[in-house]
């Protein structure tokens, strides 16, 4: 076992047992460990103890409105993309209790009612998601004003990223510039070879949990063959999007008959909204005890699809699909950018794979752009 | 793609930014059929000292296990320590409010968004053109101009109203009036005692002569009537820089986080309520946008 802990920006090679040590570690120093593992027919994020509850042999064939696992020839640790969560599960829960407020002499106190964040280490972080997670950022961190709770989990979460040598049939990372390597902020990076990981060092952080892992510098050979694994990820993926100035492209387009045309498959069930890693809004709901004495104040998340969304006294703003459908994807690839300086979209194509009816975004920009 | 957005403050330092702190309500005036004007203070004291508002803005007012509700300060900004907010019973949360009297106690938290650039219009004349309960998020302008009347050259209101008993602040109009504020109202539906307009306010602009070098015009009042604001003030050559728009969206958390009030690039809780024209214009009509 060497001495020191390897330096940020080093390459270094474990054996692929080897990550259990890493996971050790991470537990060791106080973190819950949540990761990929299998659920009811899918690959989910879920609290893990190691590298058991991996969905080791597994893999994920995706297409719009279709989601199967099979089982690999191999044994590969990641050999799938991915599923239907997304880490936004944990920086920003689907229900939190925002605050309390209790009855007193006519009056009434308020409690601050953030639960303390746990530490979370997220173990098989994409480049997409990674790129999901700094987008969510800019949407809770990067205002005036910002979401304390989502400040608490995110400043505490450890990433161990995986680059994807794999695409999915519904992935466009590369389209989007999001992957199939993770770009920055992790704290470690595996690459999955044959019978190694190649691991990156991101942080002092993520240097300090290898400590107790038997790794070696990276050879040159692997990490080739590292490098030709991701380019050849880059050539395979399952759809592509011309992004060029897909702001005007659809601000100019506000009354394409195509919005008319995805309005009759779209149920505006939400989904998309559901499993998108970017997707952030929130609805207020208020619950009261049965005495009415204490009351709390609830975030859960919302869609840009469901009816009352847009409502404003005398009806709702958004009462057709078409409209729910434009607002969803002009936000997402153009006023996005005006937001938060930064597309909506990263590819993951997660909207395209849990949509009912198979609506593929790609398909619907390509359309309105006029090339099908 | 918005070039006139203004960066909202928040002088309330908020631990959260959706606390809300409890506030006594001090008077309840009638001013219409189901619309009243409520006073209300911030029970702590600190809060009350520091708490200040800028025309147009608005607070999130609060009624425990029923929910909050965007409410447009409507009182005089230089006096922050009693805050007025005009409203109307229209949803669950201000038909609660309905039912409150006066010492009890709301949450409020604010305030929001951007407000009337009243800086930026020193030395304008100012055409107030509103309908309804629009006058409401206005009221704060006229008495900002009452206070520095030198400051602003012509003051028009055109004001309208479904029929006369649904006029808002009649007992200022006088004041105001004689402070050098010309009021031109109409109504919708007269009574025997209307003596007054019948038709729509943008009809009002018939009435004026207004210098398109000077003037600005702030609006606020249901989207079909500013809709045609906008048409009677591009018409008299007021361009589009000067047209300020007061624009309704479901704001929900205030803040931008909740993603409710989105109207094209802009969260109208945070980068509106007020717009001018030339930002919204690529969105504004759009149907169902």
């Amino acid at each position: 076992m060497p001495e020191l802990t390897p330096t940020i920006g080093a390459f270094v090679s474990i054996e692929k047992g080897r990550l259990q040590n890493v996971m050790d570690a991470l537990k060791a120093a106080g973190y819950t460990l949540v990761g990929p593992t299998l659920d009811e027919g899918a690959i989910v994020y879920d609290e893990i103890e190691g590298v058991a509850d991996l969905p080791r042999g597994w893999t994920d064939r995706q297409e719009p409105a279709s989601y199967r696992l099979q089982r690999r020839e191999d044994d590969a640790y990641f050999g799938y993309v991915v599923g239907p969560h997304s880490w936004k599960k944990f920086l920003l829960p689907p229900r939190r209790t925002l605050m309390r407020v209790v009855k007193k002499e006519g009056a009434f106190v308020v409690v601050d009612e953030e639960e303390p964040a746990p530490r979370y280490a997220f173990i098989g972080v994409r480049g997409c998601e990674m790129q999901a997670i700094h987008i969510q950022d800019r949407v809770f961190l990067g205002g005036p004003y910002q979401d304390p709770g989502y400040r608490a989990r995110r400043q505490q979460a450890f990433v161990l990223a995986v680059n994807c040598t794999e695409p999915g049939g519904t992935c466009f990372c590369a389209s989007m510039g999001t992957g199939p390597e993770v770009g920055l902020g992790y704290d470690l990076a595996l690459t999955e070879l044959d019978d190694i990981f190649i691991v990156e060092i991101g942080s002092e952080l993520g240097a300090t949990m290898m400590r107790e892992t038997d790794w070696r510098p990276a050879g040159a050979f692997e990490l080739q063959q590292a490098r030709d694994a991701l380019a050849e990820a880059r050539r395979n993926m399952g759809r592509q999007l011309d992004t060029t100035d897909l702001p005007n492209l659809l601000y100019k387009n506000l009354e394409h008959a195509r919005w008319d045309q995805v309005a009759d498959r779209c149920l505006s069930c939400g989904n998309c909204t559901m499993v998108c890693p970017t997707c952030f809004c929130q609805d207020v709901l208020d619950v009261s005890d049965l005495k009415g004495e204490t009351f709390e104040r609830v975030w859960v998340w919302d869609s840009c699809f469901s009816i009352d969304y847009s409502h404003v006294h005398g009806g709702n703003i958004r009462p057709h699909t078409r409209a729910r459908y434009r607002q969803w994807l002009t936000h997402k690839f153009a006023s996005w950018i005006d937001q938060f300086g930064v597309i909506g979209c990263v590819g993951c194509g997660r909207c395209i794979t849990w949509c009912p009816v198979g609506i593929d975004v790609t398909e619907e920009i390509d359309a309105i752009r006029g090339e099908v | 793609m918005l070039n006139t957005m203004t960066t909202p403050t928040a002088p309330v330092p908020h631990p959260g930014p959706m606390l809300t702190f409890p506030a006594r309500i001090l008077e309840i005036k009638e001013e219409a059929y189901a619309i009243a004007t409520y006073q209300i203070a911030f029970e702590s004291e600190a809060v009350r000292k520091t708490y200040r508002f800028r025309p147009g803005q608005f607070n999130m007012l609060y009624l425990p296990g029923i929910g909050e509700v965007p409410i447009s300060m409507s009182s005089d900004p230089a006096e922050s320590e009693v805050i007025g907010h005009t409203i109307r019973y229209a949803g669950n949360v201000t038909r609660a409010i309905s039912r409150l009297q006066t010492g009890d106690v709301i949450g409020v938290r604010g305030p929001y968004g951007s407000y009337w650039p009243m800086e930026r219009l020193i030395g304008d004349d100012l055409c107030i053109v509103t309908g309804g309960i629009g006058l409401a998020p206005l009221r704060p302008v006229i008495y900002h101009v009452l206070r520095h009347r030198e400051q602003y050259g012509r003051v028009y209101l055109l004001y309208g109203a479904r029929t006369p008993k649904d006029m808002l602040y009649t007992d200022e109009y006088e004041a105001w009036k004689q402070q050098g504020i010309q009021i031109l109202l109409t109504v919708d539906r007269a009574d025997p005692s209307w003596r007054g307009n019948v038709g729509v306010v943008p009809m009002l602009f018939y009435q004026l002569r207004l210098d398109p070098k000077k003037t600005a015009v702030l609006t606020c009042g249901p989207e079909i009537m500013i809709h045609f604001v906008i048409y009677e003030a591009l018409a008299r050559r007021i361009s589009k820089e000067r047209i300020y728009v007061s624009m309704e969206r479901n704001m929900k958390c205030g803040v931008g986080l909740c993603g409710h009030c989105q109207f094209g690039p802009a969260f109208v809780c945070k980068e509106g309520p007020v717009f001018a024209y030339a930002a919204i214009e690529p969105f504004f009509g759009v149907e169902e946008f």
